[in-house]
């Protein structure tokens, strides 16, 4: 194989194994991110919450998932969450509580 | 997704060039973006409420490169939710009032002006002041004006300042405030409210509930006489006619089907009846923004903009992008601040994907929570979840999801307050 031939499989591959080339992933890669935001009316910017609400930003996903499946049953007492948390398919719930556990709590 | 959207390359290219050509007689803002590298387009942003707000914050926050400028007339924003109170005395209009700083510290431009007209096949805005700027792509958050021409003589009563709506938060909301203070004990008021649809559902009920409350506790011989020209209360129902009769009876007096069709000098008039008002607060109706109108977009009943729910593009004129109340609502979606702070998170993500020449989600979630003031502190929510229905191309409440306090309380009266302080974090920045 020629330098050249090499270098233009390279490129193929690089461009093959980036996200963005891939409009499936590119849309995935946005997911949590963007239901996530659905959140943030209440739970401030990526969970960053000030006042009586919740701050959601870097709670581990499990406690956070937790906590849904509790309010979804009614095991948490709750105003307006068990409300909310109905609206949401399981693996919409998981996108958001990966996505809030890896942001940062206000500091 | 609709292949419609997509600004073909080329296209894109020829506006940017456009741009440029203008040169230093535009306010392009050409300036290199924080985060560096080339910008992947100009976004214009009209109207700094909750719709242009949020969407300008979260095109700079999510796009990174994108050049954001917003367009606003006011120094400041002032909140809608929450101004209720500062009717029935219970907060100051600076505490519903915030400073756009944040939003300019996110890299977001913020000019100070109106947008007078929308040159759609030009792509610029023209702004009031006589300047230009030109877009990739426009966001149009108008919010509502108001058909005025439907209640006789309201026109003129409003441009005297002798009567205010105040369903724009700001003067008007201070305004209505004097005149309640201002009035002998044993005065009348009147709030009308206009037929569905109109900005805010449970607003109307929240100010009766917030006048009476003050009247009950300063006034206790006047009277609030709601004239509605719906049949029954139109949001939170047997919540606010709980409140009604629990603190409000004897003050209050709840009539529907009573449209008020003329104003003339203090006399509100309806088919059935004049009554006379020593403060008179007539919500008129409503359609979307003027912008709105002279842009093109608005192509529903002649009032609001049909939007592809995908990217909250106009389906009327191609990449202008239209958020919140001036929308011509999905199903039981309502026109809330709440609901346009979602669809700019929806128009954001969009936007972005289609500077890039990327696809956009195809399942978008929406969410609203309104919380209204029943007393003081006493407060009740209504709450929905709307996931995008392929099928149907529209948004949809969820089945089982979504629902109603049980009972107005005082927990919901912090949540509410906190809610406020969150989202107003959310669209501008925080403070």
């Amino acid at each position: 194989m020629t330098s050249h031939a090499r270098l233009a499989l390279m490129i193929a591959i690089g461009v093959a194994l980036l996200p963005q080339a891939s409009p499936a992933n590119a849309q995935d890669a946005n997911l949590g991110r963007s239901l996530a935001a659905t959140c943030a009316n209440c739970h401030g910017p990526n969970g960053q919450a000030v006042g009586d609400m919740k701050p959601l930003a870097g709670m581990p996903a499990d406690k956070l998932l937790a906590m849904l499946a509790d309010y979804r049953s009614g095991a948490m007492p709750a105003t307006i969450m068990h409300q909310i948390v109905k609206g949401y398919t399981e693996p919409q719930l998981q996108a958001i509580a990966t996505y809030l556990a890896a942001q940062k709590p206000r500091q | 997704m609709d292949t419609h959207t997509f600004l073909p390359a080329p296209q894109r290219r020829r506006w940017l060039a456009a741009g440029a050509a203008l040169g230093g007689a535009t306010l392009a803002s050409g300036c290199a973006t924080p985060s560096g590298g080339p910008s992947i387009g100009r976004v214009v942003v009209v109207g700094g409420g909750y719709g242009g707000a949020t969407a300008a914050r979260y095109l700079k926050a999510w796009g990174g490169n994108v050049d954001v400028t917003l367009v606003e007339p006011n120094a400041s924003f002032v909140s809608c939710p929450i101004s209720n109170l500062v009717v029935g005395g219970y907060r100051q209009i600076g505490d519903v009032t915030r400073s756009y700083d944040p939003l300019r510290a996110g890299g977001v431009r913020v000019v100070r002006d109106s947008v007078s007209a929308v040159d759609a096949a030009g792509r610029r805005v023209r702004l009031a002041s006589g300047g230009e700027i030109p877009y990739d792509r426009l966001v149009l958050s108008p919010g509502i004006d108001f058909l005025f021409e439907q209640v006789a003589g309201l026109k003129p009563a409003v441009d005297s300042g002798r009567l205010v709506h105040a369903w724009r938060a700001g003067p008007q909301t201070v305004t209505l405030r004097q005149q309640l203070e201002s009035m002998a004990d044993g005065g009348v008021v009147v709030v009308s409210i206009p037929r569905v649809p109109y900005r805010c559902p449970p607003g109307p009920y929240e100010r009766a509930c917030m006048i009476a409350s003050y009247l009950r506790t300063a006034k206790p011989k006047s009277k609030l006489l709601v004239l509605d020209a719906n049949p029954e209360v139109q949001s939170k129902k047997a919540l606010f006619e709980r409140a009604f009769e629990q603190h409000y009876k004897g003050v209050l007096e709840y009539r529907p089907n009573a449209e008020v069709k003329e104003v003339s000098g203090n006399v509100a008039r309806t088919d059935f009846d004049d009554v006379k008002a020593d403060v008179l607060n007539v919500v008129p109706p409503q359609r979307a923004g003027d912008i709105a109108v002279q842009a093109g977009v608005v192509n529903m009943n002649a009032r609001w903009v049909g939007v592809d729910w995908l990217t909250m593009e106009s389906t009327a004129v191609r990449g202008i992008h239209v958020l919140g109340d001036a929308t011509f609502s999905a199903p039981a979606m309502p026109k809330s601040g709440h609901m346009a702070n979602q669809h700019a998170k929806v128009a954001a993500a969009a936007i972005i994907q289609l500077l890039k020449g990327e696809p956009v989600s195809t399942s978008p979630v929406v969410m609203n929570t309104c919380y209204s003031f029943v007393t003081q502190r006493d407060v009740i929510h209504v709450a929905s979840v709307h996931q995008y229905d392929a099928a149907d191309k529209t948004f949809k409440t969820v089945p089982g999801s979504g629902g109603v306090s049980a009972a107005a309380n005082q927990l919901e009266g912090r949540y509410a307050l906190s809610w406020a302080t969150n989202i107003w974090n959310d669209m501008i920045g925080v403070a």
